[in-house]
């Protein structure tokens, strides 16, 4: 899959991005100055604590942004080098799921109540590829693929694990044959050993297929063994970013030490727990 | 049952073999916690760790009063639950206080900061304001005048669990059984509520039994660690001995699927 040539533009970039919030009683800043790249068959995160931005900035990967109230106001989005910053739902509709897919944090609310599994994952497939010669195979190939047993195509979400509905999800996103996949806290909802599985599934999909990720996580521990290298935010911009051992190692941000030293959740010499002070703290 | 034994040598909290089952649809039946039985000392913090469905939550349900078990028995402060009347249950059972998961859920949204915690300090009637400045002080909302005429919507989610860790504390808990207490909050938030609730245990003397998925929060917090799965404790222990060198194949599959910070 290392196919590219060194000029071939990135999958995802953007450029100084500014997103505002709009309502009646004014406007909010959500992203400001917002610069990040991600190339073929790399995996990186975006951390933050809530209401960092950073969910915004995978909504507006896709241009999922919540019309008319959340809107790009400076800044680019380009998407394999071309600009998408001012496409219409019709045109997004056209990139969504090719090249960039997405899976969120709650299956659930994503995954159709009354339509069996195994549909659904159809419906993924042959949007992309109309042309298909035999779309159950496909779906069966991508039930094995994300690991999940074959019969679980007569299934509704409802009956499945949350475990299991990621992996669903993860076969919808698949049957695009995504080059990028942006996971929004994916595994946040899930038990530590569900976690791990799905983790895990997921390395062995990026390695399998050479997809990218960009993993949207306030989870320092998964970050640290998932993701290459790591923008960290902080109420709307990038304070630091890098290769994700020197970051966590070596980082050159207040914030970031903060953040690495409360993540670890142990205690000081004090018996204290660390914190975050001074102007980076969040006010319990 | 001998009544009230001297406090230092009986434990604070004695769940006996306890087991619960639940009834699923007509025919099915759930066995939620099977002949569990754990001990909670006066100024100790134990931890119940597990994962969803193994029955923690269940666990500490009954131990709060608010389920009743199948089989075995609670006893608190020396007295077992069975046995109270009424009057009695409700009088001991301010001794040990809840704390949950989602404040949001727990707080009446109807109510300001000042008749929530009036509301909690029902034991002591005639209880003035100075009071609910107070119990918001000792939970650090300070300036504690600036929070009670607010409403929990209008406070952060971190200023909420405060709030409700004050309702609490109102009744001069002896145990206090947090579910989760964290799992909502950011890291940062985390590190703050934790030195909180080691204040109040220092200021006040007061135990923790502290429901949890979070291993990494368990060993930090607690002196002793209990882990649940499916319904039943496989370990329990010195929180470091449990999580460094565990002894069940369980705990060890849990503390080595924990993403670990380098």
């Amino acid at each position: 899959m290392a196919a590219t040539h060194d000029a071939a533009p990135p999958l995802l970039q953007t450029e100084q991005l500014r997103i505002d919030y709009h309502q009646r009683g004014g406007s909010v800043t959500a992203v400001q100055d917002l610069s990040i790249v991600v190339r073929e068959g790399e995996s990186v995160a975006l951390v933050g604590e809530s209401g960092s931005g950073k969910s915004t900035v995978a909504r507006a990967m896709l241009g999922l942004l919540p019309p008319r109230i959340g809107r790009i106001e400076a800044g680019r989005i380009l998407i394999e080098g071309k600009d998408v910053t001012a496409f219409s739902q019709p045109q997004w509709e056209q990139l969504r799921g090719h090249p960039i897919a997405m899976v969120f944090q709650d299956p659930l609310s994503f995954l159709n109540p009354v339509m069996r599994v195994g549909r659904q994952i159809a419906e993924s497939v042959q949007r992309h590829d109309p042309d298909v010669p035999d779309a159950a195979a496909r779906v069966a190939q991508l039930l094995e693929l994300v690991r999940l047993p074959a019969s679980s195509i007569r299934s509704y979400p409802h009956e499945l694990s949350g475990g299991m509905r990621q992996r669903v999800l993860l076969a919808i996103a698949l049957g695009c044959r995504p080059k990028l996949l942006i996971a929004d806290e994916p595994t946040t909802a899930l038990d530590v050993t569900t976690q791990a599985e799905i983790l895990d599934l997921l390395r062995d999909l990026r390695q399998r297929l050479g997809m990218a990720m960009l993993l949207i996580s306030h989870d320092l521990g998964v970050v640290w063994e998932e993701c290459e290298r790591v923008y960290v935010m902080f109420r709307s911009r990038i304070v630091e970013s890098g290769g994700t051992r020197e970051v966590f190692s070596n980082p050159s941000h207040a914030y970031t030490s903060g953040l690495i030293k409360a993540a670890k959740a142990a205690r000081n010499s004090e018996g204290r727990f660390e914190t975050i002070e001074g102007e980076f703290s969040t006010t319990a | 049952m001998t009544p009230a034994p001297s406090p230092t040598t009986q434990p604070l909290l004695v769940l006996d073999r306890i087991s619960k089952t639940f009834r699923i649809g007509r025919k099915s039946v759930l066995t939620a916690v099977r002949a569990v039985s754990l001990t909670v000392h006066a100024g100790e913090i134990v931890a119940l760790v597990g994962e969803s469905g193994s029955g923690k939550s269940t666990l500490g349900r009954i131990a709060l009063g608010l389920l009743a078990p199948d089989e075995g028995s609670v006893a608190f402060d020396g007295r077992q639950l069975a046995s109270l009347s009424p009057d009695e249950f409700r009088e001991l059972r301010t001794g040990m206080q809840p704390i949950f998961q989602d404040p949001t859920a727990s707080l009446n949204p109807r109510r300001t900061v000042r008749e929530l915690l009036k509301q909690a300090l029902w034991k002591t009637p005639g209880s003035n304001e100075s009071r609910c400045i107070g119990l918001l002080e000792d939970v650090g909302l300070r300036p504690a005048a600036q929070y009670l005429d607010r409403y929990s919507h209008e406070l952060s989610g971190g200023q909420r669990q405060r709030v409700s860790i004050a309702r609490s504390l109102a009744m001069q808990p002896k145990l206090i059984i947090a579910d989760e207490p964290l799992s909502g909050a950011d890291v940062s938030i985390r590190g703050q509520v934790l030195n909180l609730l080691l204040d109040i245990q220092r200021s006040r003397n007061v135990s923790y039994l502290m429901i949890t998925h979070d291993i990494s929060i368990a060993r930090a917090f607690a002196d002793r660690v209990a882990v649940m799965m499916q319904g039943e404790l496989v370990e329990i222990g010195r929180s470091e001995q449990v999580l460094r060198t565990p002894n069940h194949p369980y705990t060890k599959r849990l503390v080595a699927a924990v993403p670990a910070l380098g």
